[in-house]
């Protein structure tokens, strides 16, 4: 693996060094106040538009550069890193089509609302406008899906840009900021002062909730007699994981996470009842259905969350804690909304909290139902099933690995037999469902963490939308253990045509995809085949074995569907369990 | 129940500011009936006003979506009180010589002015909440109207409130 730039300095040593008032690039600018920002690596693509960036990088060594073979591998990249470490993920590409390459990458961190830096360049100042070559109108392109954006047209502008950029990234609601650098200003020359204070009068994120609202809280919780917290993507964001368990504990009241919250809360705790929604846990849901006080805590109420809306936890007083005010009563009519950062609203509700004392029927109702039916699959003897994949990954990794998904089967599948027990484990594209980002996400998250294991679960078709990254990989000895559950279709889409399109299966057949094994091995990458759970074990433990990246290739049951299943408008206690093989 | 809602939304005056409140509304299916911008009363930044229609649970969404754009410093919904509303409208109508009597009376009971004349046609111009408007645009289209333009509504609370 790319070895850490042992160089890196502390903030104030940087700026103690720049103290000298020195003239110097657009370019030079750009490094210096990445570095000032805590930056040890960014994913990027060179091009046209780029190369005064690029040649100020040329035999710079204070952060790692990752080469990437395509300017969406960069940004997933970027964004596995940023899930996976909460720190800002970074990534470069020139103007044009490097742009546009980065924009299903920016609408996936936006959607998911992950902290992310996009640098792109962009033709001179003087032929913007113009359709000069490789133009493109990048800031108005991603306008609807950044946080932010910026067209820097001085270069003195860009320390506080930066600074600003960061700042509004990963703070309040998380999200990405574009930062679009014409040629001739990433030449430009001026006056570097690194920039500290950031003065935004629109953007002040209401972090401390009003006690009031959380006073409410704690008395609906006193008296409720079916209460259910639902704990989303901002519980991880915010850090709050010990706040979510001391939380859940002293109040005893049982905890669902939603797909992105997956690992904010110990998965093997006795409260805990799963993910909920359209392929969640039957107990999660009918909790949901059921209650009569649901807590939501940094989720947003997404329609797979929530099934049909008009009858989602009919008789559930709602309350709902989240940084962003547009989300509260955006789905679901809000009784008490609390605006707040999780952590500061928990470590806030924690100290009044009281036992539900009213509760102990429901906590025992709902542990009777989690044994009664939990996730479940006829496993074969003959064709390899995919749950039962996931579940020897878990058993191999001991449950403790970064897990990196696309969107569909395999997502479900990892999401139902690979429970987490920490937070920042869990990296998937869940608002956008990209296809072609679990694979590039994972190489960040290794470079983020690169004392874990980080496991990459894929589909077969997904894995085509990324697969040049393996050269990345290889390369740079990026150890990532790539597992793709290969179904030769498009299971998610196969399984909605079986189901709801009355088996008319419509161009879903990826019979004739590469030989997955030959494909690795052509970029250098370790790589094994298995049909059978005894060649299914042997060939994952290699390649977890082996001393940097590798690929399983697991050939998978092609019919098997993910259950439980809510039929999309649906209310989510309508779930269909299971088919009969 | 869907209504009509006068919003006010200071905004930085930086390139772009437009396209990101327009295309909020775009995107997010809320309706904008007239939209003007203009500079404030503070340097730098600039006042839009858009007049909308929806349910109070859209224009709640409207507000807290417009505070999430970075450049948006104030939303404030303009129409829950007393407020002025005025905009501007020049209507080119038909007018033979024969006419203009009759035009420049309705003009003068809508305290209007005639812009300019020219020998088939004048320029009416009106100012007003946009009910007058639509009402002087109706009593001149029997004259024939030639060209129609209007500002859009800007507004302010009344009094102290701000």
């Amino acid at each position: 693996m790319v070895a850490n730039s042992a160089t890196l300095k502390s903030k104030e040593q940087l700026i103690e060094k720049w103290s000298k008032q020195e003239v110097i690039t657009g370019s030079e600018m750009l490094l210096r106040s990445l570095l000032l920002e805590g930056v040890d690596c960014v994913f990027g693509y060179p091009g046209g538009a780029v190369l005064y960036i690029y040649d100020a990088m040329y035999g710079f060594e204070d952060f790692n550069h990752l080469l990437t073979r395509h300017e969406q591998g960069a940004i997933h990249a970027a964004d596995g890193y940023a899930r996976s470490t909460g720190k800002v993920g970074v990534c470069i590409a020139t103007s044009g089509p490097g742009a546009t390459n980065l924009v299903t990458g920016i609408a996936t961190a936006y959607m998911d609302s992950v902290p992310l830096v996009v640098i792109t360049g962009n033709v001179a100042t003087t032929l913007i406008g113009t359709d000069a070559f490789q133009e493109a109108d990048i800031v108005g392109i991603t306008m609807p899906i950044t946080k932010h954006s910026y067209l820097v047209r001085k270069a003195e502008d860009l320390p506080r840009i930066i600074r600003e950029a960061f700042h509004i990234a990963n703070s309040g609601r998380k999200g990405p900021v574009l930062i679009d650098i014409p040629k001739d200003v990433s030449n430009e020359k001026a006056l570097f002062k690194p920039h500290t204070e950031v003065k935004l009068r629109g953007y002040n994120p209401t972090v401390q909730p009003n006690k009031q609202q959380v006073d409410k809280m704690l008395r609906a919780i006193e008296q409720a007699e079916r209460p259910v917290f639902l704990i989303g993507g901002g519980a991880v964001y915010s850090g709050a994981h010990e706040e979510v368990l001391a939380f859940v504990e002293k109040t005893g009241i049982p905890v669902t996470t939603t797909l992105l919250g997956l690992g904010a809360f110990p998965s093997g705790h006795e409260l805990h009842m799963g993910f909920p929604g359209m392929h969640g846990t039957w107990t999660a849901n009918m909790a949901i259905q059921e209650s009569d006080l649901l807590i939501n805590i940094g989720a947003r109420f997404d329609d797979r969350v929530t099934g049909k809306l008009a009858g989602f936890a009919p008789n559930a007083k709602i309350v709902h804690v989240d940084i962003d005010p547009a989300e509260i009563g955006k789905n679901v009519p809000t009784d008490i909304p609390i605006v707040g950062d999780v952590k500061a609203v928990l470590q806030q509700a924690v100290a009044g909290a009281k036992y539900a004392a009213k509760a102990d029927d429901w906590r025992a109702l709902i542990a009777s139902r989690k044994a009664a039916k939990p996730f479940a699959y006829n496993d074969s003897g003959e064709e390899l099933k995919p749950q039962w994949v996931v579940s020897m990954i878990h058993e191999t990794t001991n449950g403790d690995a970064i897990v990196t998904t696309d969107v569909g089967q395999h997502q479900m599948w990892a999401a139902q037999y690979y429970p987490f027990n920490k937070p920042r484990s869990w990296v998937t594209s869940g608002g956008l469902g990209t296809m072609g980002f679990g694979f590039p996400s994972a190489i960040g998250a290794q470079m983020g963490n690169p004392d874990r294991t980080v496991v990459s679960i894929n589909g077969d078709g997904g894995m085509q939308m990324c697969s040049q990254e393996l050269a990345v990989c290889a390369i740079n000895n990026i150890p990532v253990k790539v597992a793709i559950l290969n179904n030769q279709v498009l299971g998610m889409v196969r399984q909605w045509q079986e189901l709801i399109y009355d088996n008319r299966y419509s161009h879903i057949d990826l019979a004739g995809s590469p030989d997955f094994v030959k494909l690795a091995e052509a970029y250098g990458v370790k790589a094994f085949r298995a049909s059978n759970k005894e060649e299914a074990r042997a060939a994952w433990e290699a390649a977890l074995a082996h001393d940097g990246p590798a690929v399983v290739e697991f050939i998978v049951r092609k019919h098997e569907n993910v259950y439980p299943m809510v039929p999309q408008g649906a209310t989510i206690d309508q779930m269909l369990m299971g088919d009969d093989e | 129940m869907n209504t009509r809602h006068t919003i006010a939304i200071l905004v930085n005056d930086q390139p772009g500011v437009l396209q990101r409140v327009s295309g909020l509304f775009g995107r997010r299916g809320f309706n904008i009936e007239s939209i003007t911008v203009g500079t404030s009363e503070e340097p730098g930044l600039s006042r839009m006003v858009i007049v909308t229609t929806g349910d109070n649970h859209t224009l709640e969404q409207v507000e807290k979506q417009l505070y999430k754009i970075i450049d948006v410093i104030k939303v404030v919904d303009i129409g829950s009180g007393p407020m002025v509303a005025r905009e501007l409208g020049l209507i080119k109508v038909s007018a033979d010589p024969s006419a203009r009597p009759e035009i420049l009376g309705i003009v003068e009971t809508f305290r209007a002015s005639v812009v300019d004349i020219s020998p088939n046609s004048l320029i009416v111009q009106v100012v007003g909440g946009t009910d007058k408007i639509d009402a002087m645009i109706e009593l001149l289209k029997p004259y024939g109207i030639r060209e129609l333009s209007r500002t859009g509504v800007t507004a302010m609370s009344r009094g102290s409130a701000r």
